[in-house]
């Protein structure tokens, strides 16, 4: 894939990732996203956290700022208002949004500010050696749960939806022969607003080995097994999701029509996409309707 | 005619931002700093600048640094608890050379303490707040009209070094309204980050000129130790970039010293003092010579990297026989005095922590009682001439 390879910076070749991770597929999907776009390298901003997913930024060949722990959305924020030209693509792995940078997650999503925000979820912090995470599953061995998780975790997707996010949507590293990714990626990155990706990767070296979960491959059948694409909802659940959202039935209710079959699966799809007014946007028209006003007022005056 | 505003320090802080060319204000509601973010908020749209209330102080910070590397001048204000937040970004942007102005109006006390309550403890956090060995700026000013043009060069020192600037104010100062002679444009010197010589030539790092991103150079930021490129280094070459990187400040202190100096050639006694308790040592200046006793006044505008060769200059002759550090904390700036002086004339502290300003009659009587029985007794004499 010569494509691919034109947008890495060979000299930090090879990556610090462990044989088997899941992030460099999600890179090779990013990249090929930007590459369907016909964007330049040169209007591309990329700005990632702290952890394995936030080393994503020196491999890649475009503007590119690896910033603190959690803090990734706040300083896109401030890349995205002071250049709004700038395509600005955000790097985090799921300790750093909604952990660490939980706060900043949720004010970006509110915002709708047009930031694409890529989560690497595998469910632990990774680089400091497999330790809980928001996001590990309960019952889950971790290096600080090694009987077993009892924090519930959080729902990243669902969580960037209850905030305000305007484009939310799931994939896994499993078959991606359908490009569901890609095709995730780049709507999201098409997208006017704020844009989640969440993706849910195998991370063999801690959560696989200390799951007894196999090898990088037996992992990604699992990721397979444990999800279940949002088409395949039985139409019931569709109701009650929209009935939810739109906050027509109350929550008792809509208990009593959760089907069974849907215990301990991980929806997968994309759950948003909506056209809201964007920060940015919204920010410029303050900037001239108050200039006009102050204009006319200084004219009213003379 | 030159124009005159009656305007508080906060007021006088925003506008010399504004006079500054800030063009990306972040910031986050925290007494007593909160006016500096109310004024960027109504002015910074209708000026076709870009304001933003944050989620939070790191938020806030992240976000100024975030965008000084998209090529704005950015600047944040803030109070302790807030300072205390921003310190993980003030270590990022010292380690990316990142240009960027935080104001932090000092509070009373760790934690809440106490809000609407002075002090001038944040002198060592200015410094040190951060972890690691890192390079940074810290100003200061005693009134109004200085708090407009420290602002206007706490902007100078960033663009022209690339280095995070702290300008500390206190409550009284933020809140304080002086009428003053308002700066017109072109009066006070504006200085701007200077492009590279081509995008080509340009490294992010260690060298001179900045790029923004998406400035026609793709290049790497980050936190992590690294060579000009923006690439991981270790050992030797991390070591190297650290050292440069603190040369690049601490050799330039003397051209950084902004002070004034009010020392008669026959004082005896030094008050070394900055921020807001400068005013009543230059009124306890006064006091002392009308009975009797000469002392002179070192105002320190810059704080950090501390003017020592300064220090040495006003004690130079052997004239100087004590000096007198008042501040309103427990011992900070004191700390660094008696360091650098080193036994040379007796150092002694006056702090006040009660939230209230050190008076002028404190800072006279604490010389009085330093200069001892001797100085004490000629006082009477003088007195007592003066009044026969």
């Amino acid at each position: 894939m010569p494509r691919v390879e034109s947008y890495l910076r060979g000299e930090e070749l090879p990556h610090v990732w462990c044989a088997g991770c899941g992030n460099g597929t999600i890179v090779r999907e990013l990249i090929q996203a930007v590459d369907q776009l016909g964007w330049s390298k040169d209007e591309v901003a990329v700005i990632g956290g702290i952890g394995c997913s936030g080393r994503t930024p020196f491999i890649l060949d475009f503007n590119t700022m690896h910033t603190t722990h959690g803090r990734a959305l706040a300083f896109a924020t401030g890349v995205k208002l002071a250049r709004p030209e700038l395509h600005v693509v955000v790097a985090s792995g799921d300790g750093d949004a909604s952990g660490i940078g939980g706060n900043h997650f949720i004010h970006a999503c509110r915002r709708n500010i047009d930031l694409t925000l890529l989560v690497f979820n595998n469910g632990l912090y990774g680089q400091t050696g497999g330790q809980l995470a928001p996001t590990t599953p309960m019952g889950a061995r971790t290096a600080t749960t090694r009987t077993g998780n009892i924090d519930p975790p959080f729902d990243i997707a669902q969580l960037a939806l209850a905030a305000g996010a305007s484009f939310v949507a799931r994939t896994t590293t499993f078959d991606n022969q359908d490009q569901e990714m890609k095709r995730f990626i780049q709507l999201a990155l098409a997208h006017r607003g704020f844009s989640l990706v969440e993706v849910l990767c195998q991370c063999p070296t801690y959560f696989g080995r200390m799951n007894g979960l196999g090898d990088p491959h037996e992992m990604l059948f699992h990721l397979r097994d444990e999800t279940l694409p949002l088409e395949e909802l039985p139409e019931v659940l569709h109701r009650w999701e929209e009935q939810v959202r739109a906050q027509t039935v109350s929550l008792e209710q809509a208990k009593g029509m959760l089907p069974e079959e849907l215990a301990g699966k991980i929806l997968t799809g994309i759950f948003c996409n909506e056209d809201r007014p964007e920060y940015t946007q919204s920010y410029q028209e303050l900037q001239q309707s108050l200039q006009t006003h102050d204009k006319q007022e200084k004219a009213g005056v003379a | 005619m030159k124009k005159r505003r009656l305007v508080q320090g906060n007021e006088a802080c925003a506008q010399g931002g504004l006079y500054a060319g800030c063009d990306f204000y972040a910031g986050y509601p925290i007494t007593p700093a909160t006016e500096i973010l109310e004024i960027m908020a109504r002015e910074m749209p209708r000026q076709g600048r870009v304001f933003i209330q944050m989620e939070d102080e790191i938020a806030s910070i992240s976000a100024i640094i975030g965008a000084a590397w998209a090529g704005a001048k950015t600047m944040t204000a803030t109070s302790g608890p807030g300072f205390s937040l921003m310190q993980e970004g003030i270590g990022y942007a010292a380690i990316t050379e990142t240009p960027c102005v935080i104001v932090d109006s000092q509070r009373w006390g760790p934690s809440t303490g106490q809000p609407t309550k002075t002090s001038q403890a944040d002198l060592m956090q200015a410094r040190w707040g951060t972890h690691g060995d890192h390079p940074v700026i810290v100003l200061t000013a005693s009134g109004v009209r200085d708090t407009f043009e420290m602002t206007v060069e706490a902007f100078n020192f960033a663009e022209r070094y690339r280095v995070p600037v702290i300008l500390l104010l206190d409550e009284v100062l933020s809140h304080l309204r002086e009428d003053i002679y308002w700066p017109e444009p072109g009066e006070l010197e504006v200085i701007d980050r200077e492009p590279p010589s081509s995008p080509e030539a340009f490294a992010p790092f260690g060298g001179h000129g900045f790029l923004p991103l998406g400035g026609g150079k793709r290049f790497n930021v980050t936190g992590m130790a690294h060579d000009k490129q923006g690439f991981v280094a270790r050992g030797a070459q991390a070591a190297a970039g650290l050292r440069a990187l603190m040369e690049r400040i601490e050799g330039q202190t003397m051209t950084m010293a902004r002070y004034s100096e009010e020392i008669p050639d026959d004082a005896e006694t030094l008050i070394v003092a900055y921020g807001i308790t400068v005013r009543a040592a230059r009124r306890a200046v006064q006091l002392l010579a009308a009975e009797g006793l000469v002392a002179g006044l070192l105002e320190l505008r810059t704080l950090w990297p501390f003017p020592a060769e300064l220090l040495r200059g006003a004690i130079q002759g052997g004239q100087i026989k004590r000096v007198l550090v008042p501040e309103l904390n427990l011992g900070q700036l004191v700390l660094e005095v008696e360091r650098i002086l080193a036994g040379q004339v007796p150092v002694a502290r006056l702090g006040r922590v009660d939230g209230y300003l050190i008076t002028p009659e404190q800072i006279a009587e604490a010389i009085t009682e330093q200069a001892g029985p001797s100085a004490e007794s000629k006082r009477q004499r003088r007195a007592a001439h003066a009044t026969s």
